[in-house]
């Protein structure tokens, strides 16, 4: 009535074991295909193995050997898996295996053998953790970044310069971004310069205690423009909530600095159309500036020089010079700036401007005209 | 009945699962909206974890657990009852947040303060923290019935260090579920408040920190992972001598292991927060805890090997599984390892690398585990075999659907796609590793319908398996398939860790355990009361979404009923009629 053990009706001499080590070829196929898929695959403008500042050199060194262990010891358990799984594989009418309780010495070393493995890792961790952390180097720029749902804003406290989502920044010289967040929480990243921060919210302490920010500190190497976006989901588009990292010569930043405070398109006589960029009407972008600074634009959008001094939304001082828009969503185009001034959420759900038709933020529809839209746009474009 | 419905879930879960694959399959499209799009990773995530992996284990621990130390029953049969309620409340509960349109969006770590009425103003998180507090009941029910079983209704000679390596398991769980469910019940009681009560815990503008919740919801968070890995590890601690033909090697440290795991996975929950700025000291704290865990892990790995090593291995399904999970597995533990090193984490964390990691830990651990447990055990709860064609073919679609699935998404993350992002810019360059995924979801999922398909089919015509088809070493395979309803005629004496595996003892073992009585054991009949408690429980969270004070109190009245009417029934009423 009841089966004794060594009447084994299943897998007995089945021809499934010769299948056996096709586990592992396909395994094997899949890492290979993998890799080389990798190897070739073209551009990666936002990727964590290509550093381009000190400090994500430093995470870099410690990836690479955190990975050469990993895949020593993946080798290792593999093929040993892969032995035993051929060479003691159950055969026809094979005895009884010997009934082996354990090796209280073997277990000893291969408790102690990964356990050398870990120091060898985690000493050079621990030695990264805190130098990656230590306070601002000496004549570090500072920076403020600020996370917004869902946009980027950046300050630079030693000047009264602010812009959004396109952080400019100097080759060479130490900086030190001062992270918080003014909504939920974010995440800083931008890959190629090193690892991502949390933009948590400043929590309203006693008085005197001072707020606690997030810091993240390096020095850029080469020029560039490196991509990055929010990490920490913070909404409905967080997936949209990218920014671009301008790194250029100090003198060329320099240059920028001084452009955007000496920037002011209202008191100026409004450029000629041979200064505007190829495309805008001198006319329309006239009637735009009246627009946007005589509509609710201003209430929260700043443009440094004019009346517009709102600081709920990106400042747009220069925008005509970034290279997106929406944080990194949209070309920076007239057209796309239309697509963004008529509808917002079209483009990136919950985003809190009013659009043409539908209101944002506790604002009531714009209630623009096409030609209007498309005079702000020029407008908006023509700030360079 | 537990392992019914969560089936049912992993397919709820699965099919959103797919409904993202689909929306991921190029870069800047719209197939779904934001809106949606975070509804259904949220509810994948909170799915996939507490309605699939958590009670498909429980399913196992009910019903394995008594087999296999030798009792009739888990110490409160009724107990159970009511966890199981509880959870098929809480699991219609947060699903039915679809039928109104407002599944919880804010994933399934909820962080603050996205989570206050200011950020998320609608019902979606109130079903979501509502739901969970719910679930959270059933868990720690269910633990202390464990714990009580396994510490009072062990058979005589089972001495802990003679219990079956996946009662181990289940027991080292409990502890840690006993104790890591009232953390989040905490969090989510004080979220709750924050949001029903206007209670300031987590609003920075009133000085509560949002960074407190990431530490409560870790500190559960965290030991949760073994919560879901280590009765897998049992599962195949079980599996694999049965299949090799000899005995575990290294039991004593098998069990320290799964112990010291359990136990130090409280002290690393901040790992998943090195970006957050505790600072240099913590994180090397947490550092050095984290890499820890991989020393006993790995132990693991190497025992289970050296089990197989010398022995006569049958390459069933059950092993196949088995087998797969020492393999994949081993990939997810060592990209653990690679993030368990915070500067190296600042890059990975909340990218599609961790979502590849944890991917390989939990499918490739938890599920694989479970797999090979349930063509194990299969046999044992219907009395069929399993149809071993369907099974290898279930096994060999979920392998390369797994790995098509998880593997490519180590590569977009390491090229800087994050989590839980709806889409992802052309200009990333990560299309082809999502259109793997995609790909590999798709076959993973046909893996999932064979699987059920052979469940369908053995259950009604497999082969008869008789009382132990596998020559298997533990009590449960000495009784009938499937056992009566009293387990065992006479409660049998152990010797050893493998009774069944020496002659004198497998004798004297089914001497006992096959005895059939005169008078069936009484055993407490079935009760509705519940059913009712479990409502009452349910529906006294589902009140407090009024955001009225008096109003849950209403529920309360009415579980306190059903306790009163439950503790004054006769539980053995029934065995009078019976024999009167």
């Amino acid at each position: 009535m009841f089966s004794n053990r060594d009447s084994l009706p299943i897998g007995q001499g089945q021809p499934v074991t010769s299948r056996l080590p096709s586990l592992l070829r396909v395994l094997a196929t899949l890492v290979v295909a993998a890799l080389l898929v990798g190897a070739c695959g073209g551009e990666y403008p936002q990727s964590s193995i290509d550093p381009k500042t000190d400090f994500a050199e430093t995470i870099h060194h410690l990836y690479r050997l955190v990975f050469i262990w990993s895949m020593v010891i993946l080798g290792l358990v593999w093929a040993v898996l892969a032995y035993v799984l051929v060479r003691f594989r159950e055969r026809p009418g094979g005895a009884r295996p010997r009934q082996t309780h354990g090796n209280l010495r073997m277990e000893i070393a291969w408790t102690i053998g990964p356990a050398l493995i870990v120091v060898a890792i985690a000493v050079p961790t621990i030695h990264a953790v805190f130098t990656t952390q230590q306070g601002d180097p000496e004549g570090a720029m500072v920076v403020d970044v600020i996370g917004h749902q869902f946009w980027w804003e950046f300050r630079y406290p030693d000047t009264d310069v602010v812009t959004a989502n396109e952080l400019h920044l100097p080759v060479g010289r130490p900086v030190s971004l001062r992270i918080h967040s003014a909504d939920v929480i974010h995440s800083f990243w931008v890959p190629m310069l090193g690892g991502k921060r949390d933009a948590n919210p400043l929590v309203v302490r006693p008085e005197g205690d001072p707020p606690k920010y997030n810091w993240l500190h390096f020095t850029v190497r080469e020029p560039g423009e490196y991509m990055g976006q929010c990490a920490e989901f913070c909404g409905s588009s967080h997936s949209l909530m990218g920014m671009r990292v301008i790194a250029e010569s100090p003198g060329e930043f320099e240059a920028w600095l001084d452009d955007w405070r000496t920037s002011a398109p209202t008191e100026e006589p409004s450029p000629t159309a041979q200064e505007l960029p190829a495309g805008l009407d001198s006319a329309l972008v006239e009637q735009g500036r009246e627009i946007f600074h005589s509509q609710t634009c201003v209430a929260c959008h700043s443009i440094q020089g004019t009346n517009a001094q709102g600081q709920v939304a990106p400042n747009l001082t220069l925008l005509g010079r970034r290279t997106t828009i929406a944080a990194g969503w949209l070309d920076n185009s007239v057209e796309d700036l239309q697509r963004w001034i008529h509808a917002p959420r079209d483009v990136k759900p919950g985003a809190l401007m009013p659009g043409v038709g539908e209101e944002g933020g506790n604002w009531p529809a714009t209630g623009l005209t096409d030609e209007q839209v498309r005079a702000v746009a020029q407008y908006l474009f023509s700030l360079r | 009945m537990y392992f019914v419905m969560s089936l049912i879930w992993f397919f709820v879960g699965g099919t959103e699962a797919l409904i993202i694959r689909m929306q991921l399959w190029k870069a800047e499209q719209s197939l779904i909206s934001a809106e949606l799009y975070n509804q259904l990773f949220t509810m994948h995530g909170t799915t996939m974890i507490f309605l699939v992996a958590m009670p498909m284990a429980v399913a196992f621990f009910n019903y394995l657990v008594p087999l296999q130390i030798g009792a009739r029953d888990v110490a409160f049969p009724r107990l159970n009852a009511l966890s199981f309620w509880i959870f098929f409340f809480g699991g219609v509960f947060l699903n039915a947040s679809w039928l109104v349109g407002a599944a919880p969006n804010a994933s399934w770590v909820g962080y603050a303060n996205l989570t206050s009425t200011t950020y998320s103003p609608g019902p979606n998180v109130d079903f979501w923290v509502i739901g969970l507090s719910i679930l959270g009941v059933s868990s720690i029910l269910g633990a202390v019935n464990f714990i009580t079983t396994i510490v009072n209704l062990r058979a005589p000679g089972m001495r802990l260090m003679r219990m079956p390596l996946f009662s181990w398991m289940t027991f080292v769980t409990s502890f840690v579920l006993v104790t890591a469910m009232p953390v989040i019940a905490v969090a989510l009681v004080l979220l709750a408040f924050d949001r029903f009560f206007s209670a300031n815990f987590f609003v920075p503008m009133a000085g509560g920190d949002p960074v407190l919740w990431q530490h409560l919801f870790w500190i559960f968070g965290h030991p949760e992972v073994y919560i879901l890995i280590l009765p897998s590890f049992g599962m195949i601690s079980d599996i694999i001598p049965a299949f090799s033909r000899k005995p575990l090697f290294g039991y004593p440290v098998m069990v320290y292991a799964g112990a010291l795991i359990g136990f130090i996975g409280w002290g690393v929950w901040s790992h998943h927060m090195f970006t957050s700025g505790l600072g240099p000291i913590a994180d090397s704290f947490f550092v050095a805890s984290t890499m820890i865990i991989a020393i006993p892990t790995g132990v693991k790995i190497f025992n289970w090997i050296a089990t197989m090593w010398g022995g006569a291995i049958r390459f069933t399904t059950s092993m196949l599984f088995a087998i797969g999970l020492l393999a994949v597995f081993t990939v997810g533990g060592l990209s653990g390892v690679m993030h368990a090193s915070a500067p190296v984490d600042l890059q990975q964390h909340d990218t599609y690398f961790v979502v590849a990691h944890f991917h390989y830990v939990i499918v490739g651990g938890v599920m694989m585990g479970i797999f090979a447990a349930f063509y194990f055990w299969f046999p044992k709860v219907t009395g069929r075999l399993m149809s071993e064609r369907l099974g290898k073919l279930h096994f060999w679609t979920s392998l390369v659907g797994f790995n098509l699935l998880f593997f490519p998404m180590h590569f977009s993350g390491l090229y800087g796609m994050p989590r839980r992002t709806w889409t992802y810019s052309a200009a990333l360059g990560v299309d082809l590793f999502n259109q793997l995924s995609t790909i590999g979801g798709f076959v993973f999922g046909l893996s999932a319908v064979i699987w059920v398909w052979n469940i369908v089919r053995s259950a009604r015509r497999g082969e008869i398996a008789g009382a132990d088809p596998w020559g298997a070493a533990t009590l449960e395979w000495s009784i009938p398939s499937p056992p009566p309803h009293y387990n065992f005629g006479r409660l049998p004496e152990v010797r050893t860790r493998e009774p069944l595996w020496h002659e004198d003892e497998k004798r004297d073992v089914e001497a006992a355990t096959l005895f059939e009585p005169d008078v069936e054991p009484e055993m407490p009949g079935p009760s509705h009361w519940p059913i009712f408690v479990a409502l009452g429980t349910a529906g006294t969270w589902a009140l407090v979404m009024t955001g009225v004070w008096w109003v849950p109190l209403l529920g309360l009245v009415f579980t306190g009923f059903g306790v009163f009417m439950w503790a004054f029934e006769d539980p053995f009423a029934h065995v009078g009629e019976h024999h009167g």
